[in-house]
C-alpha cells in the first residue's frame, strides 16, 4: 500500500487534535454554564484557540499529502 | 439520538470497509509508486505500455480498470484550464502561455475540445489538454501543427536524476507516445514539480471564480450602500438585513477587541477579508458550479496571507519589534533562544493562516468527494447496478450532512481568517500602555 505510514501519521496528528479540541470544547461549555453572561467572550477565545490546534493538525496532514 | 448515533456509525463502519476493500484493490490495479522494477511482474496480467523513450515510442490506449477514490478527489479539488458545469457544458477560458523557445503565447482553450476528466481531444502547436491542465510537449522531432489529434493519455514510470521514481505522463498520438510537461507551479519545484519548459499564466477557472466572487461582493454591497442612502435613519430593508448584522458583528466582535481605537484603518481590510473568503467558501459549495476549490487552493491562500504578513509588518511599532529582537526583562542567554523562536513565529503566523483555509476548505470537499465515491466503491465503476443503488442510499445522507456542516465551516473559517488577521495586527500595532 501507498504512504501507509503518512497515513499513520496523520491519523495520529487528529488523533491529537481530537482531544484538544475536546478539552477546548469541554472546557467552555463548563465556563458558559458557569457564567452565561460572558458566552459571547468564551465563544470567540475558544474559536481562536480551536483554530490555532487545527492548524498544527492540519499542517500535519498536509505534510503526510505531500510526503509519500 | 441514541438510535441516530447507532445507525450513524454502522454506516461509518460500513464505509470504513468499503474503503479499505477499494485499497487493497487498487494496490493491484494500479501501477502505484510502491511497485518499484522488481515487483513489475506481479501485475503482468494487465497491459501496461512501455515507454521505452520520451518521445515517439508506440503505445496503445489502455483503459485502467476500477475506481481510485483518491487519484478521483484531487481531479476534482485541483484547478484546470476549462470551466466545467455538469460535464456537459464546457467554457473554454483564455491561456496566455509563456516559453522561452517562442515567447508568449495566447489562444483559447476551445482549441483542445475537452471531453471526459477535462482532457482534450486535440492539441495545439504543441500543448494538449490532460485533466484539465495544459501541459507541453517537449520533443524536437514532434510535428507541431495547429490542430492534432489526441487518442488518449497515460502514466508510465521513470527514474528521476536522484534515482526516485517518478510518474511522467504521455499523450498518446498517432499510436505513438509522448512525454508531456507539466507548468512550472509557483512553489519553483519544492513540491516535486519541477522548473520545467512553460509557464502558465492563464486566468483558470479559480481565477474566472475569484473576478465573478469579487464582482458579485461588490455588486452587492454598492446596492446596500446605496439603500443606506435612501432610507437614512429607518430600519434596514433586503440585503441591508442581511448584510448589517456581519458587518456590526465582526466590527465589534473582530476589530474593536484587538484594534481598540485604531480599528477604523483596519476595518475595510478585515471587511474584505471576511467576504471574500466567505463568498468563496460558499461559491465552492454549491455543487456543479465548475465544482471549484478557490478558498481551498493553496496558492490564493498564500496571497491572502502574504498580503497579512505585509501589512503586520509594515505596522508594527517599535514595541512589536523589540519584542521580536530584544524582549524586554529577559536575560541575554534566554534571548539567545527566544530571539530565532519569536523570528520563527513571524513566518509561522502567515504560514498557518495559509494552510488552515486552504486545509479546511478542500478536507471538506474531499469529505464529499469521497462520499459521492461510494457510489462507484459500490456499484464496482459501473459494474453493478444494485450496488450503486445501495452506495447511492448511502452518499445521499452522508453528502448532505456533510454539505451542512461545510456550510457551517464556510462562515467559521471566514471568521477564524478575519479575526486572527485582526489579533496579528493588533499585536504589532499595540501601544504600550494597553499592554499588560
Amino acid at each position: 500500500m501507498t504512504g501507509t505510514l503518512a497515513a499513520v501519521g496523520a491519523g495520529l496528528a487528529v488523533i491529537g487534535a481530537g482531544i484538544g479540541l475536546g478539552q477546548i470544547g469541554g472546557k467552555a461549555m463548563e465556563a458558559i454554564a458557569r457564567q452565561p453572561e460572558a458566552s459571547g467572550d468564551i465563544r470567540g477565545a475558544m474559536l481562536i484557540m480551536a483554530a490555532f490546534i487545527e492548524g498544527a493538525a492540519l499542517i500535519a496532514i498536509l505534510l503526510s499529502i505531500f510526503i509519500q | 439520538m441514541k438510535q441516530f448515533l447507532l445507525f450513524f456509525s454502522l454506516l461509518l463502519s460500513i464505509t470504513m470497509t468499503a474503503q479499505q476493500h477499494d485499497h487493497d484493490h487498487s494496490g493491484h490495479d494500479h501501477s502505484g509508486h510502491d511497485h518499484s522494477g522488481d515487483h513489475s511482474d506481479g501485475h503482468s496480467s494487465h497491459e501496461v505500455n512501455d515507454f521505452a523513450t520520451d518521445c515517439g515510442s508506440p503505445a496503445k490506449v489502455i483503459h485502467h480498470e476500477g475506481y481510485d477514490p483518491a487519484a478521483t478527489a484531487i481531479h476534482h479539488i485541483s484547478d484546470a484550464n476549462v470551466l466545467t458545469i455538469m460535464d456537459l457544458i464546457r467554457i473554454p477560458l483564455p491561456a496566455i502561455i509563456y516559453n522561452k523557445d517562442r515567447g508568449l503565447e495566447l489562444f483559447s482553450t476551445g482549441k483542445f475540445a475537452a471531453g471526459h476528466h477535462d482532457s482534450g481531444h486535440y492539441g495545439y502547436k504543441d500543448y494538449v489538454l490532460y485533466e484539465g491542465n495544459i501541459h507541453r510537449i517537449t520533443c524536437d522531432d514532434f510535428p507541431s501543427t495547429d490542430k492534432f489529434e489526441v487518442e488518449g493519455f497515460d502514466t508510465g514510470h521513470a527514474l528521476s536524476a536522484e534515482g526516485k521514481e517518478i510518474e511522467k505522463r504521455y499523450a498518446i498520438i498517432n499510436g505513438r507516445g509522448y512525454h508531456i510537461e507539466q507548468k512550472t507551479i509557483w512553489d519553483g519545484g519544492l513540491l516535486g514539480g519541477g522548473v520545467t519548459s512553460f509557464y502558465d499564466l492563464s486566468p483558470t477557472k479559480n481565477v474566472v471564480t475569484m473576478f465573478i466572487v469579487a464582482l458579485l461582493i461588490f455588486l452587492v454591497f454598492r446596492s446596500v450602500a446605496k439603500s443606506y442612502n435612501r432610507n437614512d435613519g429607518q430600519a434596514p430593508s433586503g440585503l441591508q438585513s442581511l448584510l448589517e448584522p456581519m458587518v456590526v458583528f465582526i466590527k465589534d466582535e473582530v476589530a474593536i477587541p484587538f484594534l481598540k481605537h485604531k480599528h477604523k484603518k483596519y476595518l475595510p481590510l478585515l471587511l474584505t477579508i471576511f467576504f471574500f473568503i466567505l463568498g468563496l467558501n460558499l461559491w465552492g459549495q454549491v455543487p456543479f458550479l465548475g465544482s471549484v476549490n478557490v478558498s481551498g487552493s493553496l496558492t490564493v491562500t498564500m496571497v491572502m496571507a502574504l498580503i497579512v504578513f505585509v501589512i503586520t509588518n509594515i505596522n508594527g511599532n517599535s514595541h512589536y519589534w523589540g519584542h521580536i529582537f530584544n524582549f524586554p526583562g529577559v536575560p541575554w542567554f534566554v534571548k539567545m533562544i527566544l530571539t530565532p523562536v519569536e523570528i520563527l513565529g513571524l513566518f509561522i503566523k502567515p504560514l498557518t493562516l495559509m494552510l488552515r483555509l486552504a486545509g479546511n476548505i478542500s478536507a471538506g470537499h474531499i469529505a464529499i468527494l469521497s462520499f459521492v465515491g461510494l457510489i462507484f466503491i459500490f456499484g464496482k465503476a459501473g459494474e453493478s447496478f444494485a450496488g450503486s443503488m445501495i452506495g447511492t442510499g448511502l452518499a445521499i445522507p452522508l453528502t448532505l450532512f456533510m454539505m451542512a456542516i461545510e456550510l457551517i465551516v464556510a462562515f467559521i473559517q471566514a471568521y477564524v481568517f478575519t479575526i486572527l488577521t485582526a489579533s496579528y495586527i493588533g499585536a504589532a500595532i499595540e501601544d504600550h500602555d494597553d499592554h499588560h
